[in-house]
């Protein structure tokens, strides 16, 4: 039910979705269950004049089994649950595919630098592509992104990936993404980091293969002239 | 508490007539040092209520002035938040559920005249007021109160130069502190007293449920505090004298704090709830006339909570940059305790069948807190799922998430404990009628303040943000709508606290007297005068069966006190 509230944009966002959905089914159902059960003792074994409650210990077998039953089925349904958790952890943040392109994301009080592969693809190059609060993004890319933090914890969050990843001061975290549709979108600092914590939002533009030449090649340029100019002043 | 003078016991030495002093301020008597508890959390959830209005506000309507305020600036909004959060859980939860009821009820239901170390039990007192005084100052200090979350993650409470708060983090640190050397204090009494001063006759399955959970949750706290207590002197250490035991930069390790932080932060969470639910036990027990439906399930379902508690604490962390594998183990142990609480919630709903039920006040907050508990439970199983708290983690489905265990703990469980034994505290009859309005009025509008959330949260919204403006995507017109409703929901409910306070104060001096037993239950508190007099009785009771023999077949009573022979 995610997706009636937010798009969902990347290859595992279906599949956090419906297991939200499949979790929601079963406990859904224990709640109705119990919610209805309660509210029907309330109702039914309500005061009345001349009837006393009967007296039930619960330690006899007969009685024991109305909570031994229910009992094994939480553990089955549990059982359920932890399966499709653990396939679909394993899939987003164990699992690392091999990478088509490879961004830095770099976390400070209280802004997001990006830094994207240029027009050769890739990072560490002249020609890299750096920005503020911008993270542009190829549609069916396969991304690695490599998440660093200068000063203390953040979180890089972005809702229609359904990714979130602390990102820690003094380690580079790994994980991955890939973009099924395009369109421009919230990221989010999703992590506590001081006074400006609510001012650390960006936004993903997720691109057209055409649309991002366009806007590495608008982009290259004034990099690629930031990058000469340090240069030539040595 | 009323002195009994003509006291059998007034020959013990600390029983004399005690002056305004001794009597009030530097008392022993358990029964005074509950009220201290009692009162000191209620004015500390005046405080902490007041904070969620002024940061409610400014969410519905960003940038306003609030009535009674002012401006909220980001940095106070952070020191709001907090607070909030700090507030609520050790400044209210624990003192009103573990040491007021602790005090109040461990020696009266266990039938002897005072806790086993009383002294001690006077400084853990002294030791929170000092925590409370601390706190109140780190309001007030240049940069104004800590607002890095209650959770303090370094290396942002760390270092003034991240956190802006130089005074701030470390008064509030020490103010934390502080309050659980208070606890460790009121634990050790707990577990001593209920361990060796039971009434002669009572055996260990005849203890009612609400003190065997007092004292499981005493050891829950005992056990994990410590790791935290020396990780906090350690934030302390590198916030004012250089060490580096959390800072990158100087090989530290900011994600130790995490672990140190909620390896006692999981358990904590069951150290409040299981007061709440022993509080629930006697309740519906009472006014369903029913027997607790298989006491010693209860008992082992506590017990399978408490162990596990110590092994879910890294589903905080699932995506804080621990080893990704370590997520799986932490799924299956998480989901694992969804299994006790069930069955102790299956236990509760059974022991209704073929009860005689009165929807009196406190049954009507027992019974909501099972209601709105099991959201709380339900929605928990969604991020201990290590899939689904890739998207929902910090958001405000979390958020509604622990409110709804929180608040049923807390707050709910706190009024059920409250209307019930008033009458014991204070010798007389709340008024049902302002009780029931304030009971529908509190527990309506709580469902619709969260609810809302859950959505937001589902939406995308994350927490610990003053004014959304800077997410256009979660700064629409509908989800603002959702915002200005759940902050009118939020204000319905606190313009009918007043109700409460006005129920309280004026049947403690105006109530129906109340004599010793007026709910007609079964354990030894209620054989004791209202209020019972300094010593509790004046020839300690004996016990001859255990605490829930209500219906018993034979009898012309539907209830059968523990200390009546026969």
């Amino acid at each position: 039910m995610i997706e009636y509230l937010i798009p969902s944009a990347s290859t595992y966002a279906g599949s956090i979705d419906e297991l939200f959905t499949l979790v929601l089914v079963l406990v859904g159902t224990w709640f109705f269950l119990c919610e209805g059960v309660l509210f029907w003792m309330i109702f039914r074994f309500r005061r009345r004049a001349g009837v006393a409650s009967e007296y039930i210990t619960g330690d006899e077998k007969s009685q024991h089994r109305w909570i031994l039953l229910p009992h094994m089925l939480v553990l089955v349904f549990d059982i359920f649950i932890v399966v499709g958790a653990v396939i679909v952890w394993y899939d987003v943040k164990q699992n690392l595919p091999p990478a088509e392109a490879t961004v830095r994301v770099v976390g400070q009080q209280w802004a997001w630098t990006f830094i994207h592969p240029g027009l050769d693809g890739r990072q560490g190059t002249a020609d890299d592509i750096e920005t503020v609060n911008e993270l542009h993004v190829q549609v069916g890319t396969l991304y690695h992104y490599q998440l660093e933090s200068k000063d203390v914890l953040h979180n890089f969050s972005v809702p229609v990936f359904r990714l979130k990843q602390d990102a820690i001061p003094g380690r580079v975290i790994t994980g991955w993404f890939e973009p099924t549709r395009t369109g421009e979108w919230d990221i989010q600092c999703a992590e506590i980091c001081g006074i400006g914590h609510g001012l650390m939002g960006a936004r993903i533009y997720i691109e057209t293969p055409d649309q991002h030449a366009a806007w590495m090649s608008r982009s290259g340029e004034t990099s690629v002239l930031a990058a000469v100019v340090p240069a030539a002043r040595n | 508490m009323a002195e009994s003078a003509s006291s059998p016991l007034e020959d013990h030495s600390h029983h004399e007539e005690q002056s305004f002093w001794s009597r009030y301020v530097f008392s022993t008597d358990h029964k005074m040092i509950a009220m201290q508890y009692m009162f000191t959390g209620m004015l500390m959830a005046l405080i902490g209520g007041f904070f969620a209005y002024v940061f409610r506000m400014q969410l519905a309507f960003p940038g306003a002035e609030v009535p009674l305020y002012g401006i909220v600036s980001p940095n106070e909004y952070n020191a709001l938040v907090t607070n909030h959060g700090a507030i609520m859980i050790f400044w209210v939860a624990m003192p009103v559920l573990i040491a007021a009821f602790g005090n109040y009820l461990i020696p009266l239901m266990l039938g002897c005249d005072d806790m086993v170390f009383p002294r001690i039990n006077r400084l853990s007192y002294q030791i929170f007021l000092l925590s409370v005084v601390v706190l109140g100052i780190s309001f007030f200090v240049p940069g104004g109160g800590f607002g890095g979350a209650w959770t303090a993650y370094p290396p942002l409470s760390a270092s003034a130069e991240y956190s802006l708060t130089p005074w701030g983090s470390s008064l509030w640190l020490l103010a934390v502190a502080l309050e659980f050397v208070a606890f460790l204090l009121g634990g050790i009494n707990f577990i001593t007293t209920a361990m060796n001063a039971r009434a002669p006759g009572m055996k260990m399955y005849d203890i009612p449920m609400v003190v065997w959970m007092i004292v499981v949750a005493s050891i829950l706290f005992m056990l994990s505090v410590g790791p935290l207590v020396a990780g906090a002197v350690m934030l302390l250490f590198d916030q004012n004298l250089g060490t580096t035991f959390y800072d990158p930069k100087n090989n530290g390790d900011p994600v130790l704090w995490q672990h140190l932080f909620w390896f006692f932060g999981h358990p904590e969470v069951y150290v409040v709830l299981l007061p709440a639910v022993g509080i629930v036990a006697e309740i519906i027990t009472v006014f369903a006339r029913k027997k607790l439906f298989a006491y010693k399930s209860v008992l082992y379902t506590v017990f399978a909570t408490g162990v596990l508690s110590f092994t879910v604490w890294a589903h905080h962390q699932f995506i804080a940059g621990i080893d990704p594998r370590m997520a799986n183990v932490f799924t299956v142990t998480t989901l694992l305790i969804s299994i006790p609480l069930a069955e102790m919630m299956f236990i509760y709903i059974a022991t209704l069948y073929g009860g005689s039920i009165s929807l009196t006040t406190p049954m009507l907050w027992a019974l909501s807190f099972l209601a709105a508990f099991l959201i709380g439970g339900v929605t928990g199983i969604f991020l201990g799922a290590s899939g689904v708290d890739i998207y929902v983690h910090d958001t405000y489905f979390v958020l509604a998430h622990f409110h709804y265990t929180f608040f049923p703990i807390a707050i709910i469980g706190a009024f059920a404990g409250i209307t019930y034994w008033f009458p014991k505290m204070f010798g007389r009859m709340m008024s049902e009628r302002l009780g029931k309005i304030h009971f529908w009025f509190t527990a309506v509008p709580f469902n619709l303040i969260f609810l809302p959330l859950f959505l937001l949260g589902l939406a995308g919204q994350h927490r610990r943000i003053s004014d959304f403006t800077m997410f256009p995507d979660l700064a629409t017109e509908e989800l603002q709508a959702l915002r200005v409703f759940a902050t009118t929901a939020l204000l319905v409910m606190l313009a009918f606290q007043p109700v409460f306070l006005f129920n309280l104060f004026w049947s403690m001096f105006r109530g129906e007297p109340a004599g010793k037993n007026p709910w007609k239950a079964n354990t030894l508190e209620w054989t004791a005068e209202s209020p019972p007099p300094h010593g509790n009785w004046p020839e300690l009771p004996r016990v001859y069966r255990g605490p829930y023999e209500y219906g018993t077949p034979g009898r012309e009573t539907d209830y059968w006190p523990q200390d009546q022979p026969g």
